[in-house]
């Protein structure tokens, strides 16, 4: 058993808790290393994992640590995207320069959501994002001088000072090194004032303004920052996918990033990674299914007879090609999270630690939340 | 122009329709349903089930589905929203939309992505009054809305079931001991809500063609429902009526691609002068 006391308040601060924790953060970098010679065919979908890494923590960071819901993310990512592709392939200017002035742009974008957000609180915050990314979609698509319009736009392979990372172990490199900055940078702002004032506005916002918090600036500061991260995530996925069209950005993408910071676990940058994680692997592990699943099916059918077993086959086959499965299936992994493991993957994973190394001594009520039923309970 | 306004005025009270409903459920349980528009989206297809599969007349199928919607609508509160009673209001966001996903889901499996056409009676029929044409569908749309919204008004003032709502919408847990039973109202607010959304599909139907996506609408019903302010009834439905004139007009006076936004910017732009919309309050935590 071991006992977590914090005695000084640098402790508090640290980016790892203890050298444990970090020897096991430096074999995970290790791993991942090597992961490329062990998995060749899974890069292009682990690279994913890593973009989507990045925009996890761009939406835990607004979401989960400063408690402004974004639904309009994907906007974000869309204004990353068409930005680092027109700067590199129209304008000619080099990758790098090129993915900080879409960084730049994107954060522009942001407090210019961020600003009008200063007014709004909850849902109403999340239904203006999610407004302002149906707007920027409708620019995307008609704005035909810079986005090319539906036709969409073809993104060249990233070549960096020179050297061109077509290879997909190139660019998964490319993705993890983007990813570990990104949360590195994270870190040490979430462990900074900044982190904690945004941390304090989550919590009460009345409380961090009377405590001194510049709420209308750090809540901006937020967006911004957020919105720099989604911008580089958008360089990046704009060379993942290799072609750009308006319609990728949709409200459905937008859900798929409030899905990866659910599904890890609101309030940890572990979460948004798990959570990326989950998201970008799905697909993958759902199309293993669609080819392997009707298979079995028939087979175990068949125990009881062959025509059966055949027209099982044939069943669950039609079944799981239905193009509309996916976003049913996301939906209902949602629901389920938020009916039973409301804190996501890492809240499940801290129960888990928590439960062995208390052990005998857990409490299921460490985790129970505060219920509110009065109106003037919920405000903040 | 007389044409465009009675045009916007039918595009409009289908917002405020969707609208009425999210407002309701917000009203009484403070939860967003962010579903409301697939919920419409069940009660066209059911509608156009029970006319087309089964052959039953267009009546019989608007009475079975709007029902048929409420229920699930009851069953859906007391099966999964009930759970999250209490929870953070972004909980309940998520888990709106996640059931939002898995509906479009089932209707694509059950009824297939294509895209289908509900035979009513007021099909292809207008009456010409003073040189404007008035298609019947419009004329439907208008007057079920004034129907359902005066209904629904003495509904909530004049029954004690409405008076109980109204309470139980205030204070939950006051209403709770006051012997309201606060989780029946909530299963009734949302029967209620969903039947609104179904009737909003039903009459929308012939106007746009049914499919999966008609969900989507919803989202600017939210404009409309801001607008109005969120939780005030009449306001939904100015709202609706001004976000579906703004959107008419814009569509034929502006620039293409403007009508498809109007709806959103004019979200944007209340929510940052006036979050509380034209006839709402705004709560403020005091100290």
């Amino acid at each position: 058993m071991r006992f977590l006391l914090k005695t000084s308040y640098e402790q508090d601060l640290r980016l790892f808790r203890d050298a444990v924790q970090r020897n096991w953060y430096i074999a995970l970098g290790l791993a991942l290393l090597v992961l490329p010679a062990l998995v060749p065919t899974y890069l292009v979908d682990i690279s994913l994992v890593f973009i989507y890494g990045l925009c996890g923590v761009s939406l835990m960071v607004l979401a989960g640590y400063t408690g402004l819901v974004s639904l309009g993310h994907a906007a974000f990512l869309g204004i990353g995207a068409y930005a680092h592709v027109y700067f590199v392939q129209d304008l000619g200017l080099p990758w790098v320069i090129s993915v900080a002035l879409a960084a730049a742009v994107t954060a522009g974008a942001g407090v210019l959501v961020g600003l009008p957000a200063l007014r709004m609180t909850g849902v109403y915050l999340s239904i203006a994002t999610l407004a302002f990314a149906l707007i920027i979609q409708e620019v995307l698509t008609r704005w035909e001088r810079v986005t090319h319009g539906l036709k969409g736009r073809p993104v060249d392979k990233p070549v960096i000072f020179g050297v061109s990372l077509a290879h997909d172990a190139a660019f998964y490199f490319l993705c993890l090194a983007a990813l570990i900055g990104g949360l590195w940078l994270t870190a040490n702002l979430l462990r900074a004032p900044t982190g904690r004032a945004w941390v304090a506005i989550r919590d009460s916002e009345i409380a961090a303004q009377s405590m001194g918090v510049n709420r209308a600036r750090y809540k901006t500061l937020a967006f911004a920052y957020s919105a720099a991260l989604m911008g580089v995530a958008g360089a990046l996925f704009a060379h993942k996918v290799g072609f750009l069209a308006p319609d990728i950005f949709s409200v459905l993408l937008s859900i798929q990033f409030l899905l990866m910071v659910v599904v890890g676990g609101l309030g940890s940058l572990h979460g948004a990674l798990f959570g990326a994680a989950f998201v970008a692997l799905l697909p993958v592990l759902i199309s293993e299914a669609r080819d392997r699943v009707p298979a079995w099916a028939g087979q175990v059918v068949a125990l009881a007879g062959k025509d059966a077993g055949a027209a099982a086959f044939l069943g669950v086959d039609r079944f799981v090609k239905q193009p509309g499965l996916e976003p049913g299936l996301f939906g209902l992994i949602l629901v389920l999270f938020i009916l039973f493991e409301p804190l996501g993957v890492y809240g499940r994973w801290r129960k888990v630690q928590l439960y062995f190394s208390t052990f005998p001594l857990y409490k299921r009520a460490t985790f129970r939340r505060q219920k509110t039923y009065m109106r003037s309970e919920r405000l903040r | 122009m007389l044409q465009l306004l009675l045009n916007g005025l039918a595009v409009g009270c289908i917002y405020g329709l969707v609208a009425l409903g999210f407002v309701l459920i917000y009203k009484a349980t403070e939860l967003v349903n962010f579903a409301q528009g697939d919920l419409m989206m069940l009660g066209a297809f059911t509608c156009y089930m029970f006319v087309v599969w089964y052959g039953a007349g267009y009546w019989l199928a608007f009475v079975l589905a709007v029902v048929t919607v409420a229920l699930f609508g009851a069953a859906l509160d007391s099966a999964v929203l009930r759970r999250v009673l209490g929870q953070p209001q972004f909980a309940v966001v998520m888990l709106t939309i996640g059931l939002g996903a898995i509906f479009r889901s089932f209707a694509s499996i059950v009824w297939g992505s294509e895209i289908y056409t509900l035979p009513t009676p007021f099909s292809a029929r207008a009456t010409r009054i003073a040189g404007v044409t008035i298609s019947h569908e419009y004329i439907s749309i208008i007057a079920g809305t004034v129907i359902l919204c005066a209904a629904l008004y003495a509904f909530f003032t004049f029954t004690r079931v409405g008076v109980a709502m109204q309470a139980a919408s205030q204070n939950q847990l006051a209403a709770y001991y006051m012997g309201i039973p606060v989780k029946r109202m909530f299963s009734l607010i949302w029967a209620i809500s969903a039947g609104v959304a179904a009737i909003a599909g039903i009459l929308l139907a012939p106007v746009s063609l049914i499919d999966i996506n008609l969900g989507f609408l919803g989202l600017k019903a939210f404009a409309a429902a801001v607008l109005g302010g969120f939780g005030s009834i009449p306001g939904a439905l100015a709202g609706g009526v001004t976000i579906g004139l703004i959107e008419l007009f814009s569509g034929a006076y502006l620039p293409q691609g403007v009508k498809d936004v109007a709806a959103y910017v004019v979200l944007l732009v209340v929510l940052a002068i006036r979050p509380q919309g034209m006839f709402g309050t705004i709560a403020r935590k005091k100290v």
